[in-house]
């Protein structure tokens, strides 16, 4: 068994450890199971990078089996500099959400941790599958954990928000996998993703799969119209399940238009990158301003994903090495980050058991500490220079003006706009006097707390000073995938 | 003479006639309530019959006997084999809940069904017009006694009368339209008027004429739209033992009949029945689908979604031949045989939490009975669950690889049209997501009502069937090869020996 697949098959594994324990009175050893498991299988994914070899688009750690002979489906598994970082991201942020459930989570335990160790064990399949059944599979596997999760342990209109999330992705998912299976055809009884970046496709059939492909991916990002079910998701989902969602799950709907739709595509998605860059500047601005009129933390802070995955998706499509790469390094920022702002919120609310900002005012008197983390996570938010924020915002405004100076202009309106909703927000929370007895009697985070906020304090930090070890490591592999969606498939 | 005959075709049917009548009588001996030794004896046949079945399956030999009029092929092999897994499985859920009832007062469930399996059989090996037919009738026969167990119970009695007249029209369809072919060609045996059609020396608009007749009936036994009526009301009012019974092996039976009927027999007629075929499926697709959002009762949206499902196993029957091209026939049919064979699994399971869920006055039908079952028994909120997510088609599960193999088999016929019903019966199974889902959503989310709160007993044997069920749901979503490569070499022999 490869590298890889210890990544892919350890949290799994634990998962259905926890679930055959069971019964609630275990709860005590459940959590130290989970949290074992959880450092084990991040720790498994370290000699990846360990091991990464600097240089080379080529596919890493690439196991290859034969899994459904009938119809050539292989497991075929293996990373780039694309897709290494978010097998990291995933573990790393599995073991903050399984430290942050801790105390949170009192029922069904082992149920609970067991759904996040699935999750976090599908979603590294997702990203290092190079076979479109594999892919498919743990694509859509991801729903059943993230459903459940949110259906049990979320707020009081979690049924609604459960069946919203799930029908919705799944919409997306299906039109993906009649895709899919037209590629396989297409390539003569191959589900080889990277056969299907070589093959010779007509514009109409470029067109029509690229909107299949958009129809799973836009919506899983999720990008304006389309993203609707994501606040509604967010402001239901016990606080794991939304940090999660908004840290690795987006992801997977980014990661798809960079190892689908561009290159199996290319010409159609050059041909309508007009289409996403529109979606995505309405994204940034419009969702932008959405956010600053939210009163609710939750959903203040999932429009602000929206927004922020509406910049990835605009450093995509245009096309130039250091659009897509700060589109890719924002994505990673954004997984720190926003699961660091879901975290905080649900460090309040564990406490108040309210995510109305007009309920908070003056915590920073009553929890210094924990307000000092959450500025940090805030001026990473807006994108302050020094914090990870920064670094892909401004690689994508970098390469949105060099590409056409309006579209730059426009995009950088977002870091104003940034700037307002989340300092609005902290300022009514954090700053001022207190504001009535609730957050009088709060009492500052804990040592697990602490621990849980400094793992992605340090993260941000360390990526926003120095990211050269993200962008070195995917540097060739934007520029192999820039050459693919150059290169037309028309001749 | 008596050597010609080939009794190796026969030799798992003769083991259960002879069984069946032993039980018969050996039952009348038998004094315990719950009927231990008729109970075991018929399991323990059912195995031997199945084992012979995949011995001869696994042989990969096919074998004709009594002058053509039966055929022993690995197709049939396989599917005789599921079908006696599927009813001992039936039999080992449905015990305790028949004992209950007063349903094992005598022993006619447990011959009754072996007779409805003998049916079955006979319809699976048949390969001749009038053999095809007796198997049909001597499964649905006892198929209605069965329904009707229950004398003293209005809704099982008012079921057995729907499924006997609508089930003897339907036949009475199948027979009109064998006859009208049986005019037109001139034989009963499956080659010959294969070879006959395929000479283009009959007159195509009587053959069309009988086709229609035929599809009718056939559509009648899945329960495809427009000829479902009578599914949701017989499963719903069936005791729900027999529910199963009827709506787990006999669909493999009537997948059979299908190969048989429609492939071996009038291939040559595919472009005809192949526009039947879809139009059917069509519909079932919406009808099953939204019909079975609508209902409350977790026995009916079962049976609607059965509707929806067959109209997903019919794409894959219609895929086979691409404009008069047989190209595509091995694996479209392979396909609908996977998808058939991973419906019953999935049914099993469905209907198996249901049974061991009921209580004598209490029969826990209810979508809403289901709430909280998490909390009371996590093993079976676990199979309903795997089962549900399989029905809807979600991959690790099995249910997924068959979806997936019919789309595979529509998409690569290259047609638009064919591409575009897969789009279509993608978006229908997005709708079937909802009502699956719900099932789910009701065991995990909601809590238990109070009258539900006690916890649950059932059988040793029951709980390990189940177990194992479930497990098998997921094992062969994850290693679905093994299953698939055998219908894909069940059906190549098939279409191997097609008209010689």
């Amino acid at each position: 068994m490869g590298l890889l697949s210890l990544a892919i098959w350890t949290p799994i594994i634990f998962g259905a450890v926890l679930l055959a324990l069971g019964r609630d009175e275990q709860a005590r050893s459940v959590r130290w199971i989970a949290l074992i498991g959880a450092v084990v299988s991040f720790l498994v994914t370290l000699p990846l990078y360990d091991g990464f070899q600097l240089g080379t688009s080529a596919m890493q750690f690439v196991e290859k089996g034969s899994w459904i002979q009938r119809f050539n489906v292989s497991y075929h598994v293996g990373v780039d500099g694309i897709s290494l970082w978010f097998v990291l991201l995933t573990a790393f942020i599995n073991v903050v959400v399984i430290i942050a459930s801790w105390e949170a989570i009192t029922t069904r335990v082992s149920q609970y941790m067991a759904a996040f160790m699935m999750l976090s064990g599908l979603m590294i399949g997702v990203f290092s599958a190079l076979d479109g059944i594999l892919f498919y599979v743990f694509f859509e596997a991801t729903l059943i954990p993230m459903y459940l999760i949110i259906g049990i342990w979320g707020g009081p209109n979690k049924i609604y928000a459960a069946f919203k999330f799930f029908l919705y992705t799944l919409l997306g998912s299906l039109l993906l996998l009649v895709a899919l299976i037209y590629l396989y055809n297409k390539s003569g009884g191959s589900f080889d993703i990277l056969t299907w970046h070589k093959l010779p496709l007509g514009s109409a059939v470029q067109t029509v799969l690229f909107f299949a492909f958009f129809a799973a991916f836009a919506v899983k990002v999720p990008m304006w119209p389309v993203h609707t079910w994501l606040p509604d998701v967010h402001v239901e989902a016990p606080t794991g399940g939304s940090a999660v969602l908004a840290a690795i799950m987006l992801k997977l709907g980014a990661y798809g238009f960079l190892r689908f739709s561009m290159p199996i595509a290319p010409d159609a998605s050059r041909e309508w990158a007009w289409v996403m860059i529109a979606l995505s500047v309405i994204a940034v601005i419009y969702v932008g301003l959405v956010a600053l009129v939210q009163q609710d933390m939750k959903k203040l802070v999932a429009y602000s994903s929206v927004a922020h995955m509406g910049f990835v998706t605009l450093g995509f499509f245009i096309f130039n090495d250091i659009g897509v790469s700060g589109g890719i390094v924002q994505m990673i920022a954004h997984g720190f980050v926003s699961g660091a702002m879901f975290l905080c919120i649900g460090v309040l609310y564990d406490r108040v058991h309210s995510r109305e900002i007009a309920s908070y005012g003056g915590v920073v008197n009553t929890m210094p500490k924990f307000a000092a983390f959450a500025l940090l996570f805030a001026m990473a938010n807006c994108g302050l220079p020094g914090t990870a924020g920064f670094v892909g915002e401004w690689m994508v405004i970098l390469g949105a003006v060099k590409s056409n100076f309006w579209l730059g202009a426009a995009a950088a309106t977002a870091l104003i706009f940034g700037a307002a909703y989340t300092l609005w927000m902290f300022k009514r929370v954090y700053l001022g006097p207190v504001a009535n007895d609730d957050v009088k009697a709060l009492t500052d985070i804990n040592s697990r707390e602490f621990l849980m906020l400094s793992m992605l304090a340090i993260a941000v930090l360390y990526m926003g000073i120095y990211p050269k070890p993200f962008t070195d490591v995917m540097n060739p592999s934007v520029a192999d995938l820039l050459k693919h969606v150059a290169a037309s498939k028309l001749n | 003479m008596i050597d010609k005959l080939s009794w190796i075709t026969v030799y798992p049917e003769i083991v259960l006639v002879i069984m069946a009548c032993v039980i018969a009588l050996l039952d009348l001996g038998v004094k315990t309530p719950r009927r231990t030794g008729t109970y075991v004896l018929t399991l323990l046949t059912l195995a031997v019959v199945a084992a012979m079945e995949a011995f001869y399956a696994l042989g990969g030999q096919t074998f004709y006997g009594f002058g053509g009029m039966v055929v022993s092929d690995p197709m049939g092999g396989w599917l005789k084999c599921f079908s006696s897994i599927s009813l001992m499985v039936t039999l080992v859920y449905g015990r305790p809940y028949a004992a209950d009832r007063e349903m094992l007062r005598g022993g006619e469930l447990f011959t009754l069904s072996l007779f409805a399996l003998l049916g079955m059989f006979v319809m699976i090996s048949g390969h001749n017009f009038l053999v095809i037919y007796m198997g049909l009738e001597l499964m649905t026969l006892s198929s209605y006694a069965l329904v009707a167990l229950r004398r003293d119970n209005a809704t099982a009695t008012e079921a057995a009368m729907k499924y006997f007249v609508l089930g003897a029209l339907a036949s009475g369809f199948l027979l009109y339209g064998l006859s009208m072919l049986y005019g037109a060609t001139g034989s009963l045996d499956l080659n010959e008027v294969f070879n006959a059609i395929a000479s283009r020396q009959v007159k195509h608009q009587v053959l069309v004429f009988g086709l229609v007749f035929i599809v009718a009936g056939l559509a009648f036994k899945l329960g495809a739209v427009p000829f479902h009526m009578w599914l949701p009301d017989v499963y719903h009012g069936a005791p729900t033992a027999i529910t199963l019974l009827i709506g787990g092996a006999p669909q493999l039976a009537a997948f059979a009949i299908c190969i048989r009927l429609l492939v071996e027999g009038l291939l040559p007629l595919a472009i005809d029945w192949q526009q039947m075929l879809a139009l059917m499926a069509i519909g079932s697709l919406i009808i099953g689908n939204l019909a079975a959002v609508a209902q409350s009762n977790l026995k009916r949206m079962l049976a609607f979604s059965t509707i929806s499902q067959m109209g997903f196993l019919l794409l894959g029957l219609l895929a086979g031949v691409v404009n008069g091209n047989q190209m595509n026939t091995e694996s479209a049919y392979s396909a609908a045989m996977f998808y058939a064979v991973t419906y019953v699994l999935t049914t099993l399971g469905a209907f198996g939490i249901i049974l061991l869920l009921a209580r004598v006055g209490h029969e826990s039908e209810e979508i809403t009975d289901l709430a909280g079952l998490n909390q009371r028994s996590p093993l079976y909120a676990g199979v309903m669950a795997i089962a549900m997510f399989s029905l809807a088609g979600l991959p690790p599960l099995v249910g997924f690889y068959a979806k997936l193999a019919v789309l595979q088999a529509l998409i690569s016929s290259q047609q638009t049209s064919y591409i575009l019903l897969a789009i279509f019966a993608v978006m229908m199974s997005l709708i079937g997501a909802f009502y699956y889902l719900r099932v789910v959503k009701v065991m995990y989310f909601d809590a238990p009502e109070a009258h539900n709160a006690q916890p649950i007993s059932a059988p040793t044997d029951a709980k390990a069937v189940l177990a194992i069920n479930g497990a098998l749901i997921l094992l062969l979503g994850m290693l679905p090869g093994g299953l698939m490569t055998l219908c894909a070499q069940s059906i190549n022999s098939i279409v191997k020996s097609l008209g010689n």
